[in-house]
């Protein structure tokens, strides 16, 4: 960072990341950088084969015969549960195996390729059980069941468990009189919609290092997006106190959710606690990536929609069956997110939504970037589709006619807060042109335009933490702690442009503390759900305020005056009264004399600053009703032009338009940042990703096999636009946008494929063989090129 | 595994290091000389994060052994900037925002070296192209670009 430049008052400015020099330069630590010497040991996984088994015997006899190998683990040694939401999972399985890749047993020995090789000669029987590998055949009463224990299992009382089936949730909202609310619909619309898993494929794998020491001390160094949580359920599951437990989190390799909550880092604590002293790693490789840590949750959703001429959506009824996998301790969350945001950004007056959390014997689905949002918004966006152009709308003035304002009782009865999403509607409607035709680039292709639009909420419990504190060293530069992780969203760049502008100093003098040590940092519930502007932000103001007074009581004894007389300019205290100055490094390590200077006044300066939502409200379980059900909502909205090649398939995205109501862009460039890389996000699981399985096997664990979108496919033109409605909860009226850019895009997408084509698509992603099949079997209805002519 | 010392001269400077034949230059880089910008995102030559020159041309560096980079030479991210200077395409990545996370950067930066190196004046689409094996999850790949671009145009 040029150290002569001075940024003063850099909130909504476009400062520079902290992070690029190190991240430029190969200095960054990333977890697996770390170095440990020689008495480094390596853990290695072994996986279930099957998809649904019963454990009958794990021996190890034989891999602990191989020189090298110092131990190894297994399910006796990790009885307990562990989970976020709902403990339903073993570290290491102990009697039953729910998917391909579920842990069986850990070798510890002192090189990868030892433990690798011992790991092969663990023996393992299964007996195995029918598997059950479809989200609406879980929810079928005589379903095998995956959690014969449902019922005895610890869960926050938010959460539903229906013991003796599959469903580990359900949300419902009762809102109005759906049945009677059809007879006045001029049109319904009711369809099906499919969404696959997809993984989230931060390009840094998993990884974990653990040691524990002979004092009882537990120490975990691991790439996650979540110390403090960690620290909280590793320790409470083997019988630590978190006092004893502490969790590292150095840079992260991009997490988009798989790195929240516990996936893998609990394997490499148990293994360590083996060989007392030694630090153990476990690092997931590409494959174990793909399927042994967290993929998104498979949906199907079954939508029924109507409305009237005049352009009023009047009813809604859905129901999610949501594929969570094997375990659904975090899951859980996201089937209640969708169902109190299941009308998407639209108020409407009769709403009937069933959200089920099932069971299947599928990877275990977590938290990936949108929470359930994008998989809704899916189905949301082409019913209304459907539905607007059913009752003779056009696309945007239909969503302008029904999406949310502030005043508005949304779907839990909550007010909903001020908010911009009409202006985003118009503005990124703008930008792609709306209403305008340009003719296609050859005979063979085919254009479109699409819109959709979107909401998401902070998913979480609704008392979750953030801890700051600022500090100085004796040049007047200020430390500040923080318990956010930078996993690539500019965290750390924006958390110091919060503390220079509460305290008054240039950006450029303030450091962030890091890496997250859960032993000297502040305590962060985890960096989550788009909440670490919003929630730390809150935190560091206050701590930064907190510091702030001091310094001016302070002075303002030292000079004789008042502190309200005082403020800080620049790094620098100033009397609007006596016009006097006195820089901060003077004062803020030393203290100052009195003014008589017999004694001193002051000390070192240290600030702190917490914060906690303390208004958000529970929900009644039949009805979904309450008073607020959520902090707030992000809203926003995608348009896109789509140019299809009817001979391959292929869809290009033209151009992409993504406006997004963030309260206050605290630095703008990082918001169109997050905007370019949600979206391009979004249109690679519209267009490239699924994760397939045959009867639970995983058939594309690789980049070979899974393909993202790459530097050829990325869309070549991306607007980025946001709205500023102040939040009133937020730190300069901040709210957060990190998960929100990917939420749309895909509707967008399809709603464009349609205005290309008139084809509709249910089910993701639209890859160019399903587009072109789709537009075979159309031919072979309507004859050649019919149906193009039809659109012509 | 039979055991090797091979001299190599990494990002300027000769080394000798001792390596078995199944230690790939991934590996080595990490392991042996303590160069951890090099990054591990696969370990099968798909995702571009551990690219490095081996004698001028990109290679996916766990996809090469180490007993291979006998005699030659190797430079790796840390081995572009000079007395805490950035290079010319460090410095548009840091201008440009083409960092995010930071996890592909070194593979894309090195990629990107080699393309400027071979064709000074890159269009869009072939910069595109170059890094088409660098797999980016956070920024797609719009400042990426631009990064490129600025530093072609820096270069000259």
């Amino acid at each position: 960072m040029a150290k002569d430049t001075q940024t003063v008052d850099p909130v909504g400015k476009s400062v520079p990341r902290l992070d690029a020099f190190d991240k430029v330069t190969g200095a960054a630590q990333f977890t697996d950088d770390l170095q440990f010497g020689p008495g480094l040991l390596h853990g290695r996984v072994v996986r279930s084969p099957h998809p649904h088994a019963l454990i009958r015997r794990v021996d190890g006899g034989r891999a602990l015969a191989v020189p090298g190998v110092k131990a190894v683990v297994t399910g006796e040694d990790t009885p307990g549960f562990i989970g976020l939401y709902l403990k339903d999972r073993h570290i290491f399985c102990t009697d039953r195996v729910r998917y391909v890749g579920d842990p069986v047993a850990g070798v510890i020995a002192v090189s990868e390729e030892i433990a690798e090789d011992a790991a092969r000669l663990v023996e393992v029987e299964y007996e195995v059980l029918e598997g059950v590998f479809d989200p609406l055949t879980a929810f079928q009463p005589d379903a095998p069941l995956l959690h014969p224990d449902l019922g005895s299992y610890e869960v926050v009382p938010f959460i539903f468990p229906r013991p003796g089936s599959n469903v580990s949730n359900v949300f419902r909202v009762r809102k109005g009189d759906v049945d009677a609310a059809w007879a006045e619909c001029d049109c319904i619309i009711e369809e099906t919609y499919r969404v696959p898993h997809i993984q989230h494929v931060p390009i840094e794998p998993h990884v974990a290092v653990a040691r524990w020491d002979a004092s009882g001390e537990v120490t975990l160094w691991s790439s996650t997006q979540s110390p403090f949580a960690q620290r909280d359920l590793i320790a409470q599951t083997l019988g630590v106190s978190q006092g004893d437990m502490r969790v590292i989190g150095n840079y992260i390799g991009g997490g988009f959710g798989s790195k929240a909550g516990v996936s893998m880092e609990a394997l490499a604590v148990a293994m360590a606690r083996r060989v007392i002293g030694r630090p153990v790693k476990v690092r997931l490789t590409r494959e174990e990536e793909f399927c042994c840590a967290f993929v998104r949750q498979g949906l199907v959703a079954k939508v029924k929609i109507g409305g009237t001429k005049a352009g009023q959506i009047l009813a809604l009824a859905v129901e999610y069956y949501w594929d969570a996998g094997a375990y659904t301790e975090y899951g859980v969350n996201i089937t209640r997110a969708a169902g109190y945001s299941s009308t998407g950004p639209y108020t409407i007056p009769n709403v009937k939504t069933d959200s089920y959390c099932l069971y299947t014997n599928h990877p275990v689905g977590g938290p990936m970037r949108g929470f359930g949002m994008p998989e809704i918004h899916w189905s949301i966006e082409q019913s209304v589709d459907r539905l607007a152009e059913a009752l003779d709308w056009d696309p945007v003035q239909f969503r302008l006619r029904n999406c949310v304002q502030g005043g508005d009782k949304i779907v839990t009865g909550m007010v909903m807060h001020p908010v911009g999403l009409s202006e985003c509607i118009e503005r990124a409607a703008r930008a792609v042109e709306w209403g305008k035709q340009e003719p296609p680039t050859a005979p063979h292709k085919r254009r479109g335009k699409g819109i959709a639009i979107c909401w998401k909420a902070p998913a979480m419990p609704p008392n979750p933490g953030s801890e700051a504190w600022v500090r100085f060293n004796e040049d007047g530069t200020v430390s500040v702690g923080v318990g956010g992780q930078e996993l690539g969203q500019g965290v750390f760049t924006v958390a110091a442009q919060m503390a220079a502008q509460a305290l008054g100093v240039p950006y450029e003098w303030v450091r962030i503390s890091h890496p997250v040590d859960t032993k000297y940092s502040p305590y962060e519930w985890q960096t989550v759900a788009s909440r670490i502007t919003w929630s730390m932000g809150n935190a560091i103001k206050a701590a930064a305020e907190d510091a702030r007074q001091q310094i001016l009581e302070i002075v303002a004894r030292h000079w004789d005056e008042s502190p309200d007389e005082l403020d800080i300019r620049g790094g620098e205290v100033i009397s609007y009264r006596s016009e006097r100055s006195l820089p901060l490094a003077s004062m803020v390590v030393y203290g100052l004399p009195r003014p008589d200077d017999q004694g001193w006044i002051g000390g070192p300066i240290i600030g702190r600053g917490s914060f906690m939502p303390t208004y958000v409200t529970g929900l009644d379980p039949e009805t979904g009703q309450g008073e607020r059900a959520v902090v707030h909502y992000t809203t926003g909205a995608q348009a896109v032009e789509v140019e299809v090649d009817t001979e391959t398939g292929q869809i290009e995205i033209l151009r992409l338009a993504a406006v997004y109501d963030v309260g206050k862009a605290i630095n703008p460039n990082q918001v169109q940042a997050q905007l370019e890389g949600g979206v391009v996000q979004g249109a690679s699981s519209a267009l490239f990703e699924a994760l397939l399985f045959e009867e639970g096997r995983p058939l594309n664990p690789s980049f070979v096999d899974y393909r993202i979108v790459t530097a050829v496919d990325a869309p070549r033109q991306i607007v980025g636009g946001y709205v500023e409605v102040p939040q009133d909860d937020g730190p300069w009226g901040a709210r957060g946008v990190g998960e929100h850019p990917m939420i749309a895009t895909a509707p967008a997408i399809a709603n464009a494929v349609y205005d290309a084509l008139g084809l509709r698509f249910n089910d993701l992603p639209l890859t160019a063989e399903r587009v072109f099949m789709a537009l075979r079997e159309c031919e072979g209805n309507k004859g050649s090129r019919g149906f193009l002519r039809a659109r012509e | 595994m039979s055991r090797h010392t091979i001299s190599v001269t990494v990002n300027g400077s000769a080394e000798y290091v001792d390596v078995p034949s199944n230690m790939t230059l991934l590996q080595m880089l990490r392991e042996k000389l303590a160069l951890t910008g090099t990054k591990n995102g696969c370990e099968a030559g798909e995702c571009g994060a551990c690219t490095v020159l081996l004698d001028g041309e990109p290679v996916n560096a766990c996809m090469v052994l180490a007993v291979e980079v006998d005699g030659r030479e190797v430079t790796t991210v840390e081995g572009l900037a000079h007395d805490g200077q950035l290079d010319v395409v460090q410095q548009a990545f840091v201008e440009e925002g083409g960092v995010q996370c930071g996890f592909c950067t070194p593979g894309m930066l090195i990629s990107a070296h080699s393309l400027l190196d071979r064709n000074p004046h890159p269009t869009e689409e072939e910069i595109r192209q170059a890094l088409v094996g660098n797999l980016c999850r956070c920024t797609g790949y719009t400042r990426i670009v631009r990064a490129v671009q600025k530093a072609a145009r820096g270069r000259v």
